[in-house]
């Protein structure tokens, strides 16, 4: 499962250099409300490629949601599309699997049935040893071995986020869609999850069947620069709705592995900060909540 | 530290730890009831006694030498009608059971497609809602013509009380179906057997239950009104009219005092059920 770390960066580039794995064109979204259609999101174009981590960033209500639900296929656009290996994208599935910003663990299970019952959803052929193993192999992953017989009522917010996330990736989906995993948990478990994060994405082989070796795709939502600067390959930046845009899209270019002393060193870092700071507070500042 | 200067508390580790503390402990539980229930009794008595009302008093029930029979023995059988209340009571809840079943099963599966279909939801919603407030006594004659036949009749007059709370909250218990499971599902692209059986299911079952409790004591309550269309087959219903046929006031006063009793442990009963399903949650 590990692999080394050129080999994999190299085949990202070259799978880079053919298509991208998501292409958003010229994609728009229009509530219907009582006092008229609403325009969420206007004009989104954007490539994301195979193995990339991407973070979004942007106010509240700026459509960063709507945006990832149109990958997810919760959403549907008003115009243009989004591409997925050149399909566009229609209804929700596995392939695209979903860590919801409320865990969205089902209470009445133990966090191994909540894993094993993805895995039985989507790989219903494969025998029951199979399912089983794979299940305890992805909690193991995420250091919850231990807690795989408790049920999701006993466990903490951090463990809960990590049966999610040994959920999502349990049925290797070909991208990981994540809504602010990391918003509700304390400081520490929070540094804490997402290093583990970038371990498991940067050790996990996200599609077996394919010859070679990938990262797996990750779009993420989250309020926090210093997050997205830590984990993220590109940060997205949107502009305030109505109508929201893509303002900005940074590339984030610290080397990997990372490790969070290093990149705080860095001269770089600062710059993309102030970046990202000025974008936000200054040039798309928004009036409701500037504490954000 | 040791050493109590409290004389409250050097008199209380003096006395017996035994029936004193339980008594202690069980007293304020247990007294203002019996209060409650031995003052309403007396005041019953007393209007009785005194001729306030021509109901007989509550101890009719010892004086009367036929009523006192049935009080103590509820188990006699001497054939035909001529039963102990228990047999009564039996014949009466196993009608309940088959009337409630069937309301279980047809209000549930009913309350899921409900629940689940927006459209149908519309075009029975209005009409569920009417035939709820129909009384169980309304049911009788429609029963009747309904079935041509007694047995069934009652069966029917049973599962029409007690299927509207089964149905109505199963079919909410459904709806309130959080969506993040339903988006999990969705992605997942879950088996509806998975869906229905992990998610559908354990998610609405609260609901369910709260239905099946009401409608528990709505079934029970109906059994006088089935039974009053099935004269001549034992019954607690059938007992109860058949004393007032009979101008026996003792005895429906002890019929009334079984079903308030067994009516109580059902509910009891279904309490107990639901907070067994609820702790394995």
């Amino acid at each position: 499962m590990p692999t080394p770390d050129t080999l994999a960066r190299s085949l990202a580039a070259g799978a880079a250099a053919q298509t991208p794995l998501l292409r958003f064109e010229q994609l728009s979204k229009v509530y219907a409300t009582p006092r008229g259609p609403y325009p969420v999101l206007a004009d989104i174009n954007l490539e994301v490629n195979r193995g990339e981590f991407v973070c979004v960033i942007g106010h509240s209500g700026c459509g960063k949601s709507t945006l990832l639900n149109m990958v997810s296929g919760f959403a549907t656009p008003s115009s243009g599309q989004v591409l997925l290996n050149g399909a566009p994208i229609q209804r929700p599935g596995p392939d695209r699997m979903v860590v919801f910003q409320g865990y969205a663990l089902l209470p009445w299970m133990t966090a191994y049935e909540n894993v094993h019952l993805a895995i039985d959803s989507v790989q219903p052929n494969i025998s029951e040893h199979q399912k089983r193993e794979i299940a305890m192999e992805h909690l193991a992953m995420v250091g919850l071995t231990a807690a795989a017989d408790k049920r999701i009522t006993q466990l903490s917010g951090g463990m809960k986020q990590r049966v999610a996330i040994a959920r999502a990736l349990s049925i290797r989906p070909e991208v990981l869609i994540l809504d602010e995993p990391f918003g509700a948990l304390d400081a520490i478990t929070k540094e804490e999850l997402q290093e583990e994060l970038l371990k498991i994405w940067r050790n996990f082989d996200c599609n077996t069947q394919q010859a070679g070796t990938q990262n797996c795709t990750v779009l993420m939502i989250t309020h926090d620069i210093d997050e997205a600067l830590f984990l993220a390959d590109r940060l997205v930046m949107m502009t305030n709705g109505p109508a929201a845009g893509i303002g900005e899209v940074l590339t984030i270019p610290f080397p990997r592995p990372r490790s969070r002393e290093e990149i705080m060193e860095d001269p770089r870092y600062y710059e993309l900060r102030n970046q990202a700071l000025d974008f936000l507070y200054n040039r798309f500042a928004h009036d409701e909540d500037e504490a954000a | 530290m040791t050493i109590s200067t409290n004389p409250t508390s050097s008199r209380g580790e003096r006395t017996p730890p035994g029936v004193a503390l339980w008594w202690k402990q069980t007293r304020k539980a247990i007294l203002p009831p019996l209060f409650g229930i031995g003052g309403f009794l007396l005041f019953w008595q007393l209007s009785a006694t005194l001729g306030l009302t021509k109901l007989a008093g509550p101890l009719s029930l010892f004086t009367e030498e036929r009523t006192r029979e049935l009080l103590f023995y509820p188990f006699f059988d001497r054939g035909g009608l001529d039963k102990g209340l228990f047999l009564h009571a039996m014949s009466s809840l196993s009608r309940v059971a088959l009337g409630y079943t069937l309301a279980a099963v047809v209000g549930i599966a009913a309350g899921i497609a409900v629940g689940l279909n927006k459209g149908l939801d519309r075009a029975l919603d209005p009409l569920f809602q009417f035939l709820r407030m129909v009384a169980p006594l309304a049911w009788v004659p429609i029963a009747l013509v309904l079935f041509q036949n007694n047995q069934p009749a009652a069966i029917f007059v049973i599962f029409v009380t007690s299927i509207w709370p089964i149905l109505i909250n199963t079919a909410e218990g459904v709806r309130q179906i959080p969506q993040d499971y339903r988006n999990v599902a969705l992605v997942l692209q879950m088996s509806n057997r998975n869906f229905f059986t992990k998610v559908l299911i354990p998610s609405a079952l609260p609901y369910i239950f709260t239905g099946l409790r009401i409608s528990i004591g709505l079934a029970w309550l109906a059994i006088i009104a089935a039974e009053i269309v099935m004269p001549g087959t034992p019954g607690i219903g059938f007992f109860i009219w058949d004393a007032y046929q009979n101008s026996y006031v003792s005895d429906i006063i002890l019929g009334v005092i079984w079903i308030g009793a067994i009516g109580l442990i059902l509910d009891r009963l279904m309490v107990w059920l639901q907070n067994r399903i609820a702790a394995g949650q």
